[in-house]
Formats: structure tokens, C-alpha cells, sequence
């Protein structure tokens, strides 16, 4: 099998979520395809637009759903262009799901603190999804999430609703933000001491910029969380997401399969260094 | 392994016989004053009578009066543009009426006879089976052609400044991963191949060809040869707790030294017969309709290799390239893949145009962190 090689997909839907941020519903145009596509969330695919090239974006939509396959895309380069040309109807090219998934198996009987920023919320979609789905099996969730300016806020009306749900927090930040902006103002890092958990019990999942998440776990840790219960989903220039490519490297991992969901006990020794 | 002997004038028997076969016959050939491998017809458009001569930076051939066919090290080429060519067709994407249509390209059913493959060579080879066949997903091109694929190798009768197969324990005597294996003995006017098979096809092959039994004089000559060949090289690579030592260095002063002479020419990656990193590129025509997919190789020394949208290269400064290039080659490799991605082929040293090799970079390491 040429696994390098996309079905194509037809566009359901399409959602402008800001400015330069899309989200578009899926679904493989073979049914054969699309009957037997599983994925766990955190998981990516590869996004083809026609003669442009290939981009791996992670799939936000519920693990559940075997219908339809969302994914939120921000336009950032030539492909992530072309694919935000495209209107419901058009077709793409995908194929995946590739790599590794957060640890929701791993994450049962505890807390669960989901820290993200700016478009690293996307891939932590799936698996706030999942727990809510299995809500009596997870203890409390925190979900701190923040932004650079109050426009970068996506997914809004999801954030809002699942505040509500019961032993279920949400908090938002916005590192600059005007009058209109209700919630915190300040780095996403510092929403960690307005929560209070039992670093015993808590399992993190954290997505966003590196330089984010360096400053992120650090605060972890000194707030006594384990290294080994620190996830992180990392991003890296990908060709192929099958480890042949070699371009997704850190260290001994490739970003493609090891990753993108990878234990910060993994990487820690690396994971501070410069330019690894 | 029951050793037979052929006279040099079997050789064509053998190509013949390879390709009644219907393999391609690759080998070296003379081409740009180096040996590169090529198609070939008969045992003459084999480098007769050439050897060379390497060091860090410098290749340069030169003449034996002997005739011998394999007395040369290894050259600029690799036998992985054969395996993993440098451009490759992935698929083929049609657009009518608003669908597309992907079309696989299919494996190349050539199959190639490779021949005179040094020990070094062969390692290479399974070193990239690893990266391409041992996993859950393997590499729908590479598999084919491989298992294809017929190895004629060759014991090394002649080493150069920069081999170092014997630190790595890849050569210079073929012990696996070869169909035929030849060793070159030229004596007293004779000029005879030791030959020994490794695998059912490579006995079916020599039934073609008019052999005798070795001689104990035969046999005791190839070993003395190699030996000799393995008493000639003298560059070493400590291999001993090499990750280790890698893992402990990110931050060692010495990288800094290393990317004052790279150039970040990429030429060292490309040489590599274990480098397997690759890009991708669509090609389309002018009628809009219409897309390939290719792959060609590239190499962690570029700066779009690691490039991200919003950060940029994640390797920028030609330190953390060449970093990176020796730490996976000789360290992540291992963690990845179960075995050191070098092999000891030495032609990383020889074609960089500084002369950088990695040898002495890694003494440096260690010295300094002593």
C-alpha cells in the first residue's frame, strides 16, 4: 500500500473561526474509507490541496463521531492558503490518522488540567471531548486557555458551555486585551495559580507555542507535578508522518509517530536546549 | 561457506548469467575521474587497473599495472540512488470535474544485480532496512526494489585514509547480506576470483559458471588479503557509550568550533549510504487539471528542512544542523533503529570540501570533556 498517497475528501462544512482561522468538516468521498477511518484524539491528519502540497493538521472533531471529520486550520503558508480558497463542496486530499494520542486511558481516575494557547487549543479539542463524553470517569478538569489578543479567541461558545458543566473549570486569558474582553489578562501560565488541584492527581495535557510550554511546564514542576504525568503535543515540519521523511526529528523522536502527543519525562532533557 | 574459484574471465559468464536472469547488471564504472556505479555490459567497462587514493577532502585516482577490477575503495556513489533514487514519483492527481483522482505510482519492478559491494556497503544496506522495512509501516517503493535486488560483493583488497569500517564492525570482510561474494587474488600471472555463495540464488547462479573448488593455498591467500586490507586502515571512531556521550554534549563548546568549517554544503548527507531524509514537491502543468507528487532526497542541512510556519527554521545556525546530522547519525540512530547509522564508509571525510571529518570530531568531544 502507497500510504504517502491521499483519498480525497469532500468539504461538509466550513466555519470561519477569526480572521485567518477556518474550520472544515470532512468526509472521505469513498464510503469504504470513510466507514473504517478511526483515529483517538490528538491524532493528525495529512490535508492535500490540489497541486500545493500536503500539511499535517490535527483532528478537533469528537473521537466518536464516525461521520464527519473536523479539522481548524490557520492560514500561515501556501497550503494552508490554497485549502482556505476551498468552499463547501471542493474536494482535498487526506490521509492519516497518524501519530500518537493523549494519554485518556492513563488520565482516568484523575485530574485532568488541559493548558493551551492560541491555536493550541485545536488539538486538545478531541480529548476535552472525549472526557466529556466519559465525564464520571476523569476527577476535576481545568481548562486554561489563552491568547494573544481577544480576536485569537476561538472555539468561544465551546469554552463558555463547558464552564458550566459541573466540577468542569475553564479559564481564559488574553495577554493584551480592550474593554470588550470578560475574563483574565496575562499569560496563560499564570492561570495555573487560580486553580486549585492536587499535583498527586493531575495529569496535563499542553499544547501551544514551545516557547509557551517551556515556561508552562516549569511552572508544572515546581508546583510539584511529575515529569511523567506532563504531556505535551509538539509540532514539527512534516513530509510524510510515516518516519521516512526524517525532517519532524527531536532527538530520538519523530514528531510524526513517536509524537505529536509525547510525555515530558521523554523529552526533558532536550526539551530546553536551543535548536535541537 | 565451501569456497570455489573462478578465473577472471568467468566474470562475463557471471554477468551473462545475471542477466539470462533478468537482472540489470550495476557496477563500478570510470566516469568524471572518479568510480561511480553504473549499468554495465561486460567485465571491461569495469575500472581495470584503477585504485585510489582518499583523504579528508581529497579524492584522487590512480593506476595499477595488475589489471585488478576491485582494487579501489569506495566512491562518491552510494547504492542507495539505486535503492531510494533521488527523485521518486509518489502519485499522480487528476482533477475533472471538481474530483480528484489519486493514482499510485507503482514500485519499480527493475531488478538490479549489484556488483563488486563492499562489506561497508552491505551494512549500509540493512542499516536502511531498518529505517524503511522494521516498522508497521514500510516503505512501499524501497521494499521491491530490495528484495530484488542481487549482491554480488566484494572483499576489500585496497583501504584508503578514510575507512574506518573496522570501528564500526562493518568490514572489511563480507560476512552477511550478500547472494555471491568475490575475492580478487592476482598472483604470479594469475588473475582468479575466490568465490563463495550466500544464498539459494547465488548457487543457482554460480551453476552457470565454470568453477573449481578453492585450493587451501587459494583460501589462505584471500584471508592473508584481508587481513592486510584490514591492517591498512587506521582511523578510528570510538564507539564506546556514544550516546552517551552525545546526549551529555548538546551544549559542548566544540559545535561551535565544528560550524566555524562547515560549510552547510549538504554533500557529506548526500554521499551517506544510510542518509535517507527526503522533501516532497508537486509538479503541475498548464492545464490545471493535472499534479504529481515526487520525492527527492534532501538533507537536515538545509534551512527549510526544519522550517515551521511561525518560528521559522528550528535549526538555524549551522551548529545545530551539523549537530544534529552527527548526533542521529551516531547517536539518536541507535534509539531509533537499533544500530549506529555509520558504517565506516569514510565518504563523508573524503567528499567534504573542508576536509571535516567526523572521526576527529568526535576525539575532540571526548578530549575536551575529559
Amino acid at each position: 500500500m502507497n500510504h504517502l498517497m491521499p483519498h480525497p475528501a469532500e468539504i461538509i462544512e466550513k466555519r470561519q473561526e477569526n480572521e485567518n482561522t477556518y474550520t472544515f468538516r470532512l468526509r472521505f468521498c469513498e464510503e469504504e474509507v470513510q466507514r473504517h477511518y478511526r483515529f483517538l484524539p490528538g491524532q493528525f491528519n495529512m490535508l492535500y490541496a490540489f497541486g500545493v502540497g500536503e500539511v499535517p493538521i490535527t483532528l478537533v472533531s469528537d473521537p466518536m463521531d464516525t461521520e464527519f471529520l473536523d479539522h481548524t486550520i490557520r492560514i500561515v503558508g501556501n497550503v494552508t492558503q490554497a485549502l482556505a480558497r476551498l468552499h463547501v463542496g471542493d474536494k482535498l486530499g487526506l490521509r492519516g490518522p497518524f501519530g500518537s494520542a493523549w494519554p485518556l486511558d492513563k488520565a482516568q481516575g484523575h485530574d485532568v488540567l488541559v493548558l493551551t494557547g492560541g491555536l493550541g487549543c485545536a488539538p486538545s479539542m478531541g480529548a476535552i471531548r472525549y472526557i466529556m463524553r466519559h465525564r464520571s470517569s476523569y476527577g476535576k478538569l481545568a481548562i486554561l486557555h489563552g491568547v494573544k489578543a481577544p480576536s485569537d479567541l476561538i472555539y468561544q461558545k465551546k469554552f463558555l458551555e463547558w464552564g458550566k458543566i459541573p466540577n468542569t473549570e475553564v479559564f481564559l486569558s488574553a495577554d493584551q486585551a480592550d474593554r470588550t474582553w470578560k475574563h483574565k489578562v496575562g499569560l496563560v501560565t499564570h492561570l495555573l495559580d487560580q486553580v486549585n488541584f492536587d499535583a498527586g492527581r493531575v495529569l496535563v495535557m499542553m499544547c501551544g507555542p514551545e516557547i509557551m510550554m517551556r515556561f508552562a511546564v516549569k511552572e508544572c514542576l515546581v508546583k510539584g507535578i511529575q515529569a511523567d504525568a506532563i504531556y505535551l503535543a509538539l509540532e514539527r515540519n512534516m513530509k510524510c508522518a510515516l518516519g521516512f521523511c526524517g525532517h519532524c526529528q527531536l532527538g530520538p523522536q519523530f514528531i510524526c509517530k513517536d509524537g505529536p502527543v509525547l510525555c515530558y519525562d521523554k523529552i526533558k532533557n532536550i526539551f530546553d536546549i536551543k535548536e535541537v | 561457506m565451501t569456497a570455489f574459484s573462478i578465473d577472471r574471465s568467468e566474470l562475463d559468464s557471471l554477468f551473462q548469467a545475471l542477466k539470462k536472469r533478468g537482472y540489470e547488471v550495476v557496477g563500478p564504472t570510470l566516469q568524471d575521474q572518479a568510480i561511480v556505479y553504473d549499468y554495465i555490459e561486460s567485465s571491461a567497462e569495469l575500472p581495470v587497473g584503477m585504485s585510489d587514493e582518499q583523504e579528508a577532502g581529497s579524492y584522487r585516482l590512480k593506476k595499477r599495472s595488475d589489471g585488478a577490477l576491485f582494487a579501489y575503495a569506495v566512491g562518491p556513489h552510494a547504492w542507495k540512488k539505486f535503492l531510494h533514487p533521488s527523485h521518486q514519483r509518489l502519485w499522480t492527481v487528476k482533477k475533472q470535474k471538481g474530483d480528484l483522482q489519486f493514482i499510485s505510482e507503482k514500485p519499480n519492478s527493475i531488478r538490479y544485480a549489484f556488483i563488486g559491494v563492499r562489506a561497508c556497503d552491505i551494512a549500509a544496506m540493512q542499516v536502511q532496512d531498518k529505517v524503511f522495512l522494521s516498522g508497521t509501516e514500510k516503505n512501499y517503493f524501497y521494499k521491491e526494489l530490495r528484495e530484488n535486488t542481487f549482491i554480488v560483493g566484494v572483499n576489500c583488497s585496497h583501504a584508503v585514509s578514510t575507512c574506518f569500517c573496522t570501528s564500526m564492525q562493518t568490514g572489511p570482510k563480507l560476512l552477511s547480506g550478500f547472494d555471491l561474494s568475490l575475492t580478487e587474488l592476482i598472483e604470479n600471472e594469475r588473475h582468479i576470483f575466490l568465490l563463495k555463495c550466500g544464498s539459494k540464488k547465488g548457487e543457482e547462479v554460480l551453476q552457470e559458471l565454470s568453477y573449481d573448488q578453492a585450493k587451501p593455498a587459494e583460501q589462505e591467500a584471500a584471508q592473508k588479503l584481508i587481513e592486510n586490507t584490514s591492517q591498512q586502515i587506521n582511523k578510528n571512531l570510538d564507539v564506546s557509550n556514544i550516546q552517551e556521550l552525545f546526549y551529555q554534549n548538546y551544549e559542548h563548546s566544540h559545535w561551535e568550533d565544528v560550524a566555524e568549517r562547515c560549510l552547510s554544503c549538504a554533500n557529506c548527507t548526500m554521499v551517506c549510504p544510510t542518509c535517507f531524509c527526503t522533501t516532497v514537491e508537486d509538479v503541475s502543468d498548464l492545464s490545471g487539471d493535472h499534479s504529481e507528487r515526487w520525492q527527492k532526497w534532501d538533507s537536515c542541512f538545509s534551512l527549510d528542512f526544519s522550517y515551521t510556519h511561525g518560528t521559522g527554521p528550528r535549526r538555524s545556525s549551522i551548529k545545530s544542523r551539523y549537530r544534529q546530522w552527527l548526533t542521529h547519525k551516531l547517536a539518536t540512530w541507535i534509539d531509533q533503529f537499533g544500530s549506529s547509522g555509520c558504517v565506516g564508509c569514510g565518504r563523508c571525510i573524503t567528499w567534504c570540501p573542508v576536509g571535516i571529518d567526523l572521526t576527529q570530531e568526535v576525539a575532540a568531544l571526548r578530549g575536551i570533556q575529559k
